[in-house]
């Protein structure tokens, strides 16, 4: 199996380099932001080539000599960059085997390597790998059609190993952008508008000797300060903002955000087999004849932000007519492009180098403070300039993870099977990720463009068809074997907030409407959860995760039920219909208070072949806590003068001490490819939780996020 | 674009003596520095200390966290003059064996992801243990409370705490 990444870099030496320090370098476009992509692509490389884990080295991304592999994103990293390296690694090895047998003088059959060393069986004579190639490279292409390592050979694959940097992140020695330091660095803070709305009216001159040795960098509405002390650079922005006046513009939109969604001008499309079709959408016909139940179900969901750890941050440095950003984006090919359009300048004028980041979740402010500090930078040429993002920039202005509406209506038959199922989401897009194309449709992504004396014109998202990359319909259709489904997107553009992609973008409020259907339609067949969902299922693996997560997790054990204040929830889903499999089973309490008490959280994935075994069932756990977080705590707020959720209190996320215990069982499936793990848990960890709460009170909660206030809203209906 | 500079030049870095020393990691250090600076800063810029991360400046998510007298403290908002005399501890400190142990703790529970919590949170449970050596359920949560992490690294974390306080190898 070939990939998209091999059509574009053909050679070996793309990909995989023999150093002379008896080491392996292995190139890939793909940046690690905490989900150790690195640790599983090195694992590749070496259970590939026959040598130990240890000896690999990742190169970092730079624009000026790394593989162009789009976005790490959509779980994508280690099917795409992942099969290319395991390619290029048997390529590799092969070729090193035909020079060792003319090196040794025997038949390449009676060669075997371990540890990069190869020996002959029949001569007991041996050469290194590093020695055959004596600093030269392969000079070849990677075979596409070669038969890689059979999975039952493999010694490390599948292994525990220690992740890459752990020990230097856990002791604060692993280097993060953040903690650049560049000789004659000055550190820039922004002083933003209350909203993207307003606009500079008037800035205070006085403020201009108030400086403290500093400077001001302005453009159009775009202000940010300069000093070579940071913690002046904190205190000039403080003081500048209040010496700044904005024009309103009419402030935010503060009407109900969810009757705008289903109400305002929209793009509405049919979505057949996954994939979102230019067609008329088809009526909601009455439910069939033999329907003797029909359910509907209306879910909410809020804006919810990535919130990251870390203020965004980059380092600018323009010197000589080009620009050096130093960046922690995920797609620092991509952001390239839109970033030249955005500056007026020629793209080979750029260079960008990825740094290591907090974790992001998704398009989060990394991108935007690229562009800020490139434009800060070219203000203060010759001058290294880490320009950050306060916590409240963050909270304020990353693009959030949309605000959604789902209508469900199913029916069943008098056997309790669903015969007709009608899904309809409408959101605000999903896709706002800068990527190049016509019209600057990346700066119009961006966020200073807009604030710039010469703004570019407003972003206008436009629907996304097909499956794989789809936000807003992304598993809109149930990978249940209904009789009749009928699934529509409704793309609203415009609300109130920017939106972008955000961790299985449209995903988890889809599968939570599904999956908490599923759950009322299984209480009116009067069938076990667990059943009802395999009686529509044919799919073994799907059968596989559903029973895994239902033994581990106690499914059908006593001690739950409706009133006792203890609830335990089940939900299963496909990720994007395509990707990995995840059953979640959910125990938690609720208090007198309406408090939801996370106990335990048992997740069951089938990711394909597990590379990285720590790393996977990691990545499930992460996903499984914010998913919780998401469910139980977040909700952008605003008002007509801005955001309002500005830091960790006006926006909490869940801390210790709702943390639960989590298990996670991963079915290995050798032989199998690799299935991204890191979304396919949060749908159903949101659906699982839900479900316990019907279980624990008997409310079915259907407004994001399930606060004491929402419970007790609920219970007074 | 048109951009315009406005303002004076940009002073460059030179080190006037603030007057005010700091203890960190065992070695007195004479700080630069504006005693209102709060204490992360000086860490990171002044000290070349980057293993003390900055989150919020608002004392809200635990990046920031230092040993003071044994005890973990946020630095983000604490003005570093209030912290002459005192032992102060950081994530990088050398031959501290309670951190080597809670460290080595959470390398094997995997306590990991983004890892840019992770620093804070092992000042916290230094902190813990140095006050008790075996916290219970309770004690464990209500000394990480202060922390966030976004990637969900939170069972990892107990995992690694609940190791170290069952074996009671972590004592200083
Ligand atoms: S940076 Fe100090 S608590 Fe967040
Ligand atoms: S490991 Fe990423 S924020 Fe905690």
């Amino acid at each position: 199996m070939t990939t998209e990444s091999l059509a574009r870099y053909r050679a070996v030496d793309d990909w995989l380099a023999l150093t002379p320090d008896g080491r392996v370098t292995v190139r890939t476009g793909k940046v690690d932001i905490g989900q150790r992509v690195t640790t599983a692509l090195a694992l590749i490389a070496a259970e590939e080539l026959d040598v130990d884990y240890g000896i690999i080295d990742i190169d970092g991304v730079d624009t000026a000599v790394s593989l162009d592999e789009e976005h790490t994103s959509a779980s994508n990293s280690v099917e795409r960059s992942g099969q290319s390296i395991r390619l290029a690694a048997a390529t590799a090895r092969r070729h090193l085997l035909a020079r060792a047998a003319s090196a040794l003088g025997v038949d390449p059959a009676t060669l075997d390597v371990s540890d990069g060393i190869v020996r002959s069986a029949t001569t007991n004579r041996s050469v290194t790998y590093w020695e055959l190639m004596d600093g030269c490279g392969f000079g070849i292409e990677v075979d596409t059609a070669i038969a890689p390592k059979p999975a039952a050979r493999y010694r490390q694959i599948g292994g525990t190993v220690v992740a890459r940097d752990l020990a230097a992140l856990v002791r604060g020695a692993a280097p993060f952008l953040h903690d650049m330091i560049l000789t004659g660095m000055l550190h820039a803070r922004l002083v933003r508008p209350p909203h993207h709305r307003a606009r500079l009216a008037a800035l205070d001159p006085a403020v201009e000797g108030r400086l403290e040795g500093g400077s001001l960098v302005r453009d159009g509405s775009f202000l940010a300060v300069v000093h070579s002390d940071e913690y002046t650079a904190v205190r000039l922005a403080a003081r500048v903002a209040t010496a700044a006046q904005w024009a309103d513009n009419g402030g935010l939109d503060t009407r109900d955000i969810w009757q705008r969604l289903v109400t305002a001008p929209r793009i509405s499309l049919p979505v057949r087999e996954g994939d979102a079709v230019e067609e008329p959408v088809p009526p909601l016909d009455p439910p069939p004849d033999a329907a003797v139940t029909t359910l509907h179900l209306r879910l909410e969901r809020p804006y919810v932000m990535h919130a990251s750890i870390a203020p965004s941050a980059a380092m600018a440095l323009f010197e000589d007519g080009a620009l050096t950003i130093w960046t922690h984006s995920q797609g620092v090919h991509q952001i390239r492009q839109t970033l030249a359009e955005a500056l007026g300048m020629d793209v080979a004028k750029l260079r960008l180098v990825q740094k290591r980041g907090a974790g992001c979740y998704g398009h989060n402010g990394a991108d935007d403070a690229a562009l800020d500090a490139a434009i800060v930078a070219r203000a203060l040429p010759g001058r290294p300039v880490m320009l950050k993002w306060s916590r409240g920039d963050e909270h304020a202005w990353e693009p959030y993870g949309p605000a959604m509406v789902i209508y469900v209506r199913a029916s069943l038959d008098a056997e309790g099977r669903v015969i007709d199922w009608s899904h309809e989401t409408f959101s605000d897009t999903h896709r706002t990720r800068p990527r190049p194309g016509h019209d600057a449709s990346g700066p119009r992504r961006m966020l200073a463009t807009h604030l710039v004396e010469n703004p570019v014109a407003p972003f206008v998202p436009e629907p996304f068809l097909l499956a794989p990359l789809a936000g807003v319909h992304r598993n809109a259709t149930p990978y249940y074997g209904f009789l009749r489904k009928r699934v529509v997107k409704h793309l609203v553009p415009g609300m109130a907030l920017r939106t972008s992609t955000l961790r299985s973008l449209g995903a988890y409020a889809n599968v939570m409407a599904i999956e908490t259907m599923m759950d009322e339609l299984a209480r009116a067949a009067g069938i076990d959860a667990l059943d009802f969902r395999l009686r529509h299922l044919d799919d073994a693996r799907a059968h596989d995760v559903l029973r895994a997560a239902a033994e581990r997790g106690h499914w059908g054990r006593a001690g739950t039920g409706e009133g006792a204040g203890r609830g335990r929830g089940l939900a299963f889903a496909r990720y994007n219909g395509l990707k990995a499999y995840a059953a979640v089973v959910v125990d938690l309490e609720v208090d007198d208070a309406a408090l939801v008490h996370l106990r335990r959280v048992t997740v069951a994935a089938d990711a394909g072949q597990v590379v990285d075994r720590d790393g996977l069932a990691l990545q499930i756990e992460g996903a499984a806590i914010q998913a919780a977080s998401w469910t139980l705590c977040e909700q952008v707020t605003w008002d007509a003068g801005g955001v309002t959720s500005r830091d960790w209190e006006s926006y909490p996320i869940l801390r210790f001490d709702n943390a639960p215990a989590i298990e996670v069982v991963l079915i290995d499936r050798p032989d199998q490819p690799y299935l991204g793990p890191s979304e396919c848990a949060l749908g159903p960890t949101a659906a699982a939780i839900a479900n316990a709460i019907r279980d624990a009170t008997g409310l079915r909660l259907v407004r994001l996020p399930f606060t004491p206030d929402a419970i007790r809203a609920a219970a007074l209906q | 674009m048109g951009v315009a500079r406005i303002g004076g030049s940009v002073r460059s870095g030179e080190a006037v003596l603030s007057g005010l020393s700091l203890c960190v990691n065992g070695s007195v250090y004479a700080i630069a520095a504006d005693p209102a600076t709060p204490l992360v800063y000086v860490l990171r810029n002044e000290l070349g200390m980057t293993g003390t991360k900055f989150g919020c400046g608002l004392e809200q998510c635990g990046a920031c966290a230092v040993l003071v007298d044994g005890a973990s403290v946020l630095s983000c908002n604490v003005p570093a003059g209030q912290l002459a005399g005192r032992d102060i501890v950081t994530i990088e400190a050398d031959g501290d064996s309670l951190l080597d142990a809670v460290g080595a703790a959470f390398v094997a529970a995997g306590a990991a992801q983004c890892g840019y919590c992770i620093p804070g949170m092992v000042i916290a449970v230094a902190g813990l243990l140095r006050a008790d050596p075996r916290p219970g359920e309770e004690a464990i949560r209500a000394a990480l409370q202060p922390h966030l992490c976004r990637c969900g690294t939170h069972a990892r974390v107990l995992r690694a705490v609940h190791a170290l306080s069952s074996d009671g190898g972590a004592r200083p």
